[in-house]
């Protein structure tokens, strides 16, 4: 509440010029805290509420069984359960940054793993399965991209459609029915370990660190900011919006590639069912995370926390053997607290 | 960049330049010639086409016709790249910036230094801090979120940004309607740099003072027309508004008819309004048919003000009194059926529905009177609308025209049309000829002091002091979030009511 006096004090060295620009900005930055807080400190305070609350969680899951839910062995399954849907929840953030949406995650997940699980392609061996996907997941993306960009669909529509097709797609690929690995090599390194760790978990570790350096350190990453942030204004400076729109979509399909990597790997198939309801659970975790769906803002390590508080609510969930009924309705509870979190700090962003 | 060009050599020439869109043909055959090393100012009135020429030149709007010359060589200017690698940077009219991208960020979006792909952040920081050092605002944080900043302050980053491209010609689209006279100062100490190093700039303004101080040559835009150019910038303002409007205006101020104020009937007060950290203690009265300006610097706090007796922003202590009924404190449609009307700075954010029709924009405070048995009479909004639009010169008067198509000084005039079709007892104004032409201005000062003479409280928001002076009677001047000085217009002058807001010094007219 010592704006109004800091605002004079940065007023009597430099004198008239320029004094009361610095000084505008306790106006604009939230009134009700009257905390000065330089961009981005708001987001962490956010970052620090999340992460609270995943501490929270964890104890809560700790004192109902004392002895399973820290044991390294339910820890690990939580993580690899939740693996493919960080790794989509990536692919996710950026889209949604970028002021679009994508509902199609679920089903570019269920068309990678189908094709790369088809008895043509695993004849090529391991490498090629996993080719396979990403390629796939990455043309799917792109066409999602190049028809938001090029073809100016609105991106629901455009990923809606996506959503109904691949996953027709690959159910007419696989006859509608679940395709077995054979390829042993491609089982013993995906749920093998690497130093102890599970691969699944390097993976999402090793997506969530590029995905970080990608959005927060490249030039790619902060266009897409911009892009979500004021498209006219990205234009205008002279950035090639549309086909970095198209490759944001890219991005995402990539994604789903990977994640389709994990799933085949975990359930030892490929199968058109793969991947239901994956769009719904990655955009809640990147709207926990605080990335706001009008795009322009938003954070993967918050969208990696989103992640881990469902993760970890489902755990509490199976491990006390709770109806799955109230756990939707317990996420249901979650997604609408995180939201007015959201719209809390928003709006006193900007009055 | 190589110097192929002396100054004073031709830059660029535009001639025959033709923009239609649907509906209305913006330019019509626009000619521009532009010098190394000059101010060549582009004056016309609203919706003349002076932002979609430099539209075009800046590879933003594709032209449907003519042709363009740089140093020499007929060039395509196929996208806003195409525009900037040939050296045209251009600050546009309305700010485009990314909110939630850093002052740096901003500067540099577009031509991110970066190496591998890596944005080199601490680079391009250190860039952007000698940019806002050589614009005399070393202490703006080039980390700080530009959605943070202040319009004057967004306004500078928008000036760096065009600095940034080391271009051999920057365009400048009204860019003083956000600032205040030290700010201007600092603009034209800027552009008198550049221009001795030999870059044109090509600049757009409605303030004719400006033009006075700053230009070397003018052309006249006229209905997407060129009617006249390689004029010198000391050319009467009479003669420059006979050429943009076809019209005489005489003085832009009004005579004001002897002062009709009831002081006994106090309509607004406002008594120990505070808000922690934007202003603190502010009291003053508005008496029915009086018209009171607010004075000051931009960041000092009037903004805040206004929409705090409006209720848009809730007061933490202190009370507003309409006709002798307190307001509740953050109820706008309280102070709505109060009979108080706004019309806020930001028209973009803050004011207008860009993709609905000019009718809807006008009438939107005014839906229960236009309405019977809960139904729009649209034929009563369409008409009424256009009366309006038609008393402030809007251009095209056409109510159904989408607001995002009018120029920007026409946008500017369908915020204030709103609230001249509703009966107010209490008019919050604040900057309401940012960006309106000279010819319309003196419209709107005109209607202002109609709807005093009819009883209204009029209170006033304005960066320009000649504004706040030539229309109110009497004139609050604020610093800092407080009312420093209070007294009648006529015994104020422009330069001690500067000396006030800057140096807060006790000097009094
Ligand atoms: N995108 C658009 N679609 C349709 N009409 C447009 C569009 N942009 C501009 N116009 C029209 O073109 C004409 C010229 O507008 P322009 O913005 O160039 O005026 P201006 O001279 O810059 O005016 P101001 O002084 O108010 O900024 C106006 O009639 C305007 O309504
Ligand atoms: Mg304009």
């Amino acid at each position: 509440m010592s704006d109004v006096g800091e605002k004079s004090s940065v007023d009597k060295p430099g004198a008239a010029p320029g004094g009361p620009l610095a000084g505008e900005e306790p106006v604009r930055t939230g009134p009700t805290t009257g905390v000065r807080t330089p961009s981005g400190l708001r987001l962490d305070l956010r970052l620090t509420i999340l992460t609270g609350v995943l501490v929270a969680l964890c104890v809560t899951g700790y004192v109902l069984q004392p002895d399973s839910f820290l044991s390294e062995s339910n820890v690990s399954t939580m993580l690899r359960l939740a693996a493919a849907i960080g790794v989509v929840s990536v692919g996710m953030t950026f889209v949604i940054i970028s002021g679009g949406i994508d509902l199609s995650v679920g089903s570019m997940v269920a068309l990678s793993s189908v094709w790369m699980t088809t008895l043509a392609t695993q004849s090529y061996g391991p490498w090629v399965m996993v080719l396979c996907a990403l390629v796939v997941g990455l043309g799917a993306g792109l066409i999602n991209g190049v028809l938001i960009a090029y073809g100016r669909l609105v991106p629901f529509i455009a990923t809606l459609a996506m959503y109904a097709s691949a996953r027709g797609l690959a159910e007419r690929l696989s006859d509608g029915r679940t395709q077995v690995v054979e390829q042993q090599g491609y089982l013993d390194f995906f749920r093998g370990d690497l130093f102890g760790i599970p691969t699944l978990i390097w993976m999402l570790a090793v997506v969530y660190v590029v995905g970080w350096v990608l959005l927060n350190r490249t030039t790619f990453g902060r266009r897409t900011f911009a892009i979500g942030g004021n498209e006219e204004a990205a234009r205008l400076a002279g950035i090639n919006v549309k086909r970095h729109t198209a490759m944001v979509y890219g991005i995402a399909g990539l994604c789903c590639g990977i994640a389709a990597l994990m799933v085949v790997a975990r359930t030892t198939s490929g199968s058109s069912t793969n991947g239901m309801y994956y769009e719904l659970d990655a955009i809640a975790a990147v709207v926990i995370g605080g990335t706001l769906l009008s795009g322009g803002r938003g954070t993967l390590i918050g969208t990696l926390i989103g992640g881990l508080i469902f993760t970890v609510v489902n755990s509490i969930f199976t491990q006390n053997n709770l109806e799955s009924d109230i756990q939707n309705i317990a996420k249901g509870v979650i997604i609408v607290v995180a939201v007015l979190l959201q719209y809390g700090t928003a709006r006193n962003r900007k009055t | 960049m190589s110097t192929e060009t002396e100054p004073g050599d031709v830059l660029l020439t535009m001639s025959g330049i033709v923009k239609t869109f649907p509906g209305v043909r913006a330019l019509d055959g626009v000619d521009l010639e532009v010098r190394a090393g000059e101010v060549h100012c582009l004056l016309g009135q609203n919706g003349a086409g002076k932002s979609t020429l430099i539209k075009v030149l800046a590879g933003a709007h594709q032209p449907d016709g003519g042709e363009i010359v740089w140093q020499g060589k007929p060039t395509t200017l196929g996208s806003p790249v195409a525009a900037l690698r040939i050296g045209v940077a251009t600050m546009y009219q309305e700010l485009d910036l990314v909110d939630g991208l850093s002052v740096a960020e901003n500067i540099f979006l577009g031509h991110e230094p970066n190496a591998f792909g890596f944005t080199r952040r601490g680079h391009m920081r250190a860039e952007a801090r000698k940019l806002m050092r050589r614009l005399g605002h070393p202490e703006i944080p080039v980390g700080r979120e530009v959605g943070l900043l202040s319009a004057a302050g967004q306004q500078l980053v928008s000036m760096a940004r065009a600095l940034a491209h080391d271009a051999r010609l920057i365009v400048m689209d009204e860019p003083t309607a956000a600032l205040a006279a030290d700010e201007v100062d600092n603009l034209f100490r800027v552009v008198a740099d550049l221009t001795a190093e030999g870059v044109a700039i090509v600049y757009i303004s409605h303030r004719l003072e400006e033009i006075r101080r700053i230009g070397n040559r003018v052309t006249v835009i006229k209905d997407g027309r060129t009617v006249a150019s390689n004029l010198d910038s000391h050319t009467p303002t009479a003669e420059l508004v006979n050429l943009m409007s076809g019209r005489n205006v005489e003085t832009v101020f009004p005579h004001r008819e002897a002062n009709t104020t009831d002081s006994s009937h106090e309509v607004l007060v406002v008594e120990g309004l505070t808000r922690a950290s934007e202003f603190a203690d502010v009291s003053f009265t508005v008496n029915a048919g009086e018209i009171v300006g607010i004075a000051g610097l931009v960041g000092a706090g009037r903004s805040e003000v206004l929409e705090t007796v409006y209720g848009a922003r809730k007061a933490d202590s202190g009370t507003v009194v309409v006709d002798g009924k307190r307001l509740r404190p953050g109820n706008v449609p309280a102070a709505v059926a109060a009979g108080v009307g706004l019309a806020p700075e930001e028209r973009k954010s803050q004011a207008l529905l860009l993709d609905q029709s000019v009718a809807n924009n006008v009438v939107l405070a005014s839906l229960p009177e236009y309405s019977r048995a809960g139904f729009s009479d649209i034929r009563r909004e369409l008409r009424d609308a256009r009366a309006t639009l038609e008393r402030l010169d809007l251009r095209p008067a056409d109510p159904r025209r989408e607001v995002r198509t009018l120029s920007g000084g026409n946008q500017q005039k369908a915020v204030v049309a709103r609230w001249l079709v509703r009966d107010c007892k209490v008019l919050l104004l604040d900057e309401p000829t940012r960006g309106v032409d000279v010819g319309a201005r003196a419209e709107l000062y005109r209607l202002i002091h109609e709807l005093a003479a009819s009883g209204v409280a009029v209170l006033l928001v304005s960066s320009e002091v000649p504004e706040v002076l030539g229309l109110s009677d009497r004139v609050l001047v604020m610093r800092e979030g407080r009312l420093l000085t209070e007294a009648p217009a006529s015994e104020l002058t422009e330069a001690a009511v500067l000396d006030m807001v800057m140096e807060g010094s006790e000097v009094m007219a």
